[in-house]
C-alpha cells in the first residue's frame, strides 16, 4: 500500500511488474482487474466442465432408453451440471468478472474498497469449487439430489453430499464478500460529482445485486449447514421421522435461491443497458425508470419464492399471494425491455457483435420471461410443473439471459480487457451459430413439457423422440458456436488489432482510460461536472 | 461530497465501518434463518418446547448473559480508551473482554457436558427412544443455535487476539482504530444474539 505513489501510470495492468513474478503476480495481486481475469479464467474452465455434462445429458436423451449412461449416472450428471452452472458460473459470473473489472473504473475509482478482501473472495470461490469437485472424485458416489439439495433425500442418500453442500456454502460466502465489497465501493469511492443519479446503469444493477447477495445468501448458508448437520448428527429439523418438516427446507432454500435468480439477471440487464446506448449512440431512454425497476426487481424478488412450491403443499391464500407477486416482477422487467427498445428508436445503430448479443438477449429474455408467466399462474403451473417446460424456461432466462449478456459484455469490453480488438467476422459467425443452436436446443423443450415429458429422467416415451433429436442436434450446434467464440477471443487476445482508448465511442468512464488500463486506472481522479453524465451523446 | 477526500488515501475508517455493518446484516440473517425454524417448531410443539426448556439450567444461562453484557461494556470502554490515547488501559480492558469470553465458553462446555452425560445430544439412543418429537427438535435447535453462537464467540476471540497484537505492535492506534472498533461492533452482535437466545431457550414458559 505504501508503494502507491511509485506505481507508474503509463504501464498497463497486464504488463505491470509488481512485487511478484509469473503466476504469483496474478494469484497474489490485489488489483481488481487481475482478480477479474482470475475469476474469468477459473469460470471458463468450470463452464466447459458444465457444458460437457450438459452435452452428455443431451446425448443420453437422443433416443429413448439407455443410450450412454444408466439412470443413476444421469442423476449425478444433472446434479453436478446444476451445481457447477448455478453456484460457480451464473451467480458469480457478471459481478465477479465484469463487476470487478469495470465497477471501479466506471465510477472513477482506483480499486474496490477492500482490495485484499476481493482477492480473498476469489480464494474462497476456488475453495468452494474444489470442494464440489472433490465430491465427484472421492467418496461413496456422486451427489444425485439435483442442485436444490431437497430434504429429506439430501441427508438420506448414500452419495457424497457433504463436500457438495459445504462447497455451495463456501461459494455463497465468496458471493457475500464480493457483494459487501461492491456496496462499500459504490458508497465511498464514486468520483467527485458523480451523484447517485449520474452513476452508470451497470454499477447500479451491481448495487441492487450486491444487496441481494448480502441479505439472501446467509439464509441459504444456514439452511445448507442445517442439512449437513442433519446428515452428520441427525438434529431432526428437516427429518419427518424426528418431527422435522422437509417443506420448511424448501421454503428456506427458495428464500435465497429465488432472489439468486435476480443476482444472476440484474447485472446481465445492467450490461445490456450499457451496450445498447453505446451502439445506438443515444442517451439511454428512461434512465431513472431503469434504476427504479432494478431496485423494484431486487425488492419484490424476495417475496416470490413460494412459486417454486405450488405443488409442494401450501395454503390457497399463500398460493394466490405468491402467484400475484410473481406477476408483479414481470412489470419492472418489461419496463426495462421497453426502455432498451426506445433507446434504439431513432438512434444511429452500429451493427457490431456486442449489439447482436444484446438484441438477441432481448428476444430470448422475452421468451423466457413470458414462459415464466405460464409457470407463475397457478392453473398452468400444476400442468407443466416438473416437466421439460420448466427446464426450457429456466435455460432461456438463466442461460439465455446471463449467457447472452455475458458474451455481449465480453465482446463489448474485450478491447478494454486486452487492449486488442476481436476478429469481427468470426465473432459474428460464432454469435449466429450459438444463437441458432441455443434456440434449437431449448425451444423443443417447451413443446415436450407441454406434451408431458417430465424433467430429470434419463428415459422417455417413444412419442417424444423427434423433438428430443432436434434438441440434441441443437446442443451440438450451440457448442460448435461456443468453440468458435472462444477460439476467436483467445486468438484475438494474442494478435488482434491494437484497440484505441474508445473504439465504440462510449461515454462511460472506462472509455476515458487507456486500453488496457494502467494499474491504478486513472492518472488523476476524474471529476463529474454539472452537465456530465454517463450517456450524454 | 464527503467521498472526495478519500480518493488518494487507502485507509477509509468510514468505509470499513460500513463494511462491518453490512457484515453484521448478513450475520443477523444467518441467525434469522434459525429463528424462523425455531418459531415454526415452537408454534407446532408448544408443550414439548416448554417441557424441554425446564431441563436447561437457568442459572448458568443467566450468569453467561451477565458475563457477555459486561464484556460488551469492557470492549466499548477499551475503544474509548484508545480514542483517549490510553494504550495501557485499552490493552487491559481488551484482555478482560477476552477472559470473559473464555469464561463464557467454559460455562458452555460444562453445560453441554451435563446434557451429554444425561444422554441428551442429537442422534442419541435416549433422545430417539424416550423423548417426544417436539423435545428432539428443541434440543436439536438448542445445540445448533448455541453451538453456532459459541463458534461466533471463538471467532470474536480470534479477532480480539489480533487486535491486541496490533495495538501492542502499534499498527492500531488512535488515528487508525478501525480494527478495534469493528471488533467491538462484532462483539456487540455476538452479545445481542445471545440476548435473544437466552430467553428463547431458557426463560419462555
Amino acid at each position: 500500500m505504501q508503494a502507491t505513489s511509485k506505481i507508474p501510470t503509463d504501464v498497463s495492468y497486464l504488463e505491470y511488474k509488481g512485487k511478484y513474478k509469473g503466476l504469483l503476480s496474478w494469484i497474489l495481486s490485489t488489483d481488481h482487474k487481475r482478480i477479474a481475469l482470475l475469476y474469468m479464467y477459473s469460470m471458463m474452465v468450470l463452464f466447459l466442465v458444465g457444458v460437457a455434462l450438459g452435452l452428455a445429458m443431451k446425448l443420453e436423451l437422443i433416443a429413448p432408453g439407455k443410450t450412454i449412461m444408466e439412470a443413476n449416472d444421469y442423476n449425478a450428471v444433472f446434479t453436478v451440471h446444476g451445481v457447477i452452472m448455478i453456484f460457480m458460473i451464473v451467480i458469480p459470473g457478471l459481478p465477479a468478472v465484469f463487476g470487478n473489472f469495470m465497477l471501479p473504473i466506471m465510477i472513477g475509482a482506483k480499486d474496490v474498497a477492500f482490495p485484499k478482501l476481493n482477492l480473498l473472495s476469489w480464494y474462497v470461490y476456488i475453495a468452494g469449487a474444489l470442494l464440489v469437485i472433490a465430491s465427484l472424485l472421492f467418496g461413496p458416489g456422486t451427489p444425485d439430489t439435483g442442485w436444490t439439495f431437497y430434504a429429506p433425500y439430501s441427508f438420506k442418500t448414500g452419495t457424497n453430499m457433504l463436500p457438495a453442500i459445504f462447497g455451495a456454502f463456501v461459494l455463497g460466502f465468496s458471493s457475500i464478500l464480493t457483494g459487501l465489497n461492491f456496496i462499500v465501493t459504490i458508497h465511498r469511492l464514486r468520483a467527485p460529482g458523480m451523484k447517485w443519479t449520474k452513476m452508470p446503469l451497470f454499477p447500479w444493477t451491481l448495487y441492487g445485486t450486491a444487496w441481494i447477495q448480502l441479505l439472501a445468501t446467509p439464509v441459504v448458508g444456514i439452511t445448507l449447514v442445517l442439512v449437513a448437520l442433519e446428515r452428520i448428527f441427525g438434529i431432526g429439523v428437516f427429518d419427518p421421522a424426528l418431527g422435522g418438516d422437509p417443506i420448511l427446507y424448501q421454503h428456506l432454500f427458495w428464500i435465497y435461491s429465488h432472489p439468486a435468480v435476480y443476482v444472476m439477471i440484474l447485472p446481465a440487464m445492467g450490461a445490456i443497458s450499457e451496450i445498447i446506448p453505446t451502439f445506438s449512440q443515444k442517451h439511454i431512454f428512461g434512465y431513472k425508470a431503469i434504476i427504479a425497476s432494478t431496485l423494484a426487481i431486487a425488492f419484490v424478488g424476495y417475496f416470490v419464492w413460494g412459486h417454486h412450491m405450488f405443488t409442494s403443499g401450501m395454503s390457497g391464500t399463500a398460493q394466490y399471494t405468491f402467484s400475484i407477486l410473481t406477476f408483479l416482477v414481470a412489470i419492472p422487467s418489461a419496463i426495462k425491455v421497453f426502455n432498451w427498445i426506445s433507446t434504439m428508436y431513432k438512434g444511429s445503430i452500429r451493427m457490431e457483435t456486442p449489439f447482436y448479443w444484446a438484441a438477441s438477449f432481448i428476444f430470448i429474455f422475452m421468451i423466457g420471461g413470458l414462459s415464466g408467466l405460464v409457470l407463475g399462474a397457478l392453473s398452468t403451473n400444476i400442468y407443466v410443473h416438473d416437466t421439460a417446460f420448466v427446464v426450457a424456461h429456466f435455460h432461456f432466462i438463466v442461460f439465455g439471459g446471463v449467457g447472452f449478456s455475458f458474451f455481449g459484455a465480453v465482446h463489448y469490453w474485450f478491447p478494454k480487457l486486452y487492449g486488442r480488438m476481436y476478429e469481427k467476422s468470426w465473432a459474428n459467425v460464432g454469435w449466429l451459430t450459438f444463437t441458432i443452436g441455443f434456440l434449437a436446443l431449448y425451444s423443443p423443450m417447451f413443446y415436450l413439457g407441454m406434451q408431458g415429458m417430465p424433467r430429470r429422467y434419463y428415459d422417455y416415451l417413444e412419442e417424444f423422440h423427434s423433438a428430443n433429436i432436434l434438441s440434441t442436434l441443437g446442443s451440438w450446434v450451440m457448442t460448435f458456436g461456443l468453440v468458435i467464440i472462444l477460439i476467436n477471443l483467445y486468438r484475438s487476445s494474442k494478435n488482434g488489432k491494437i484497440a484505441s482508448i474508445n473504439p465504440w465511442d462510449g461515454k462511460t468512464l472506462e472509455w476515458t482510460v487507456p486500453s488496457p488500463p494502467p494499474v491504478e486506472n486513472f492518472d488523476e481522479v476524474p471529476v463529474y461536472g454539472e452537465k456530465d453524465g454517463p450517456y450524454e451523446y | 461530497m464527503s467521498q472526495v477526500i478519500h480518493h488518494d488515501a487507502h485507509y477509509d475508517p468510514e468505509g470499513s465501518k460500513i463494511g462491518m455493518w453490512l457484515f453484521i446484516f448478513t450475520e443477523l440473517l444467518l441467525f434469522g434463518g434459525l429463528f424462523i425454524v425455531y418459531a415454526v417448531y415452537r408454534y407446532l410443539n408448544p408443550e414439548a418446547f416448554e417441557m424441554a426448556a425446564e431441563e436447561l439450567n437457568v442459572t448458568i444461562g443467566a450468569v453467561n448473559t451477565i458475563i457477555l453484557l459486561v464484556s460488551s461494556m469492557t470492549i466499548a470502554m477499551s475503544t474509548t480508551a484508545l480514542q483517549k490515547k490510553q494504550k495501557g488501559t485499552t490493552v487491559v480492558l481488551l484482555e478482560i473482554t477476552f477472559m470473559l469470553a473464555l469464561i463464557f465458553l467454559i460455562n458452555k462446555y460444562f453445560e453441554w457436558g451435563i446434557k451429554f452425560e444425561h444422554g441428551i445430544f442429537p442422534g442419541s439412543e435416549y433422545m430417539t427412544s424416550e423423548l417426544s418429537q417436539g423435545e428432539i427438535l428443541f434440543y436439536g435447535l438448542y445445540f445448533v443455535m448455541t453451538g453456532l453462537h459459541a463458534l461466533h464467540i471463538v471467532v470474536g476471540m480470534v479477532i480480539m487476539g489480533v487486535a491486541l497484537h496490533r495495538i501492542q505492535k502499534g499498527t492500531v492506534h488512535p488515528e487508525r482504530a478501525s480494527l478495534l472498533e469493528n471488533a467491538g461492533l462484532y462483539w456487540h452482535l455476538v452479545d445481542l444474539i445471545w440476548i435473544f437466545l437466552f430467553p428463547l431457550f431458557y426463560l419462555i414458559s
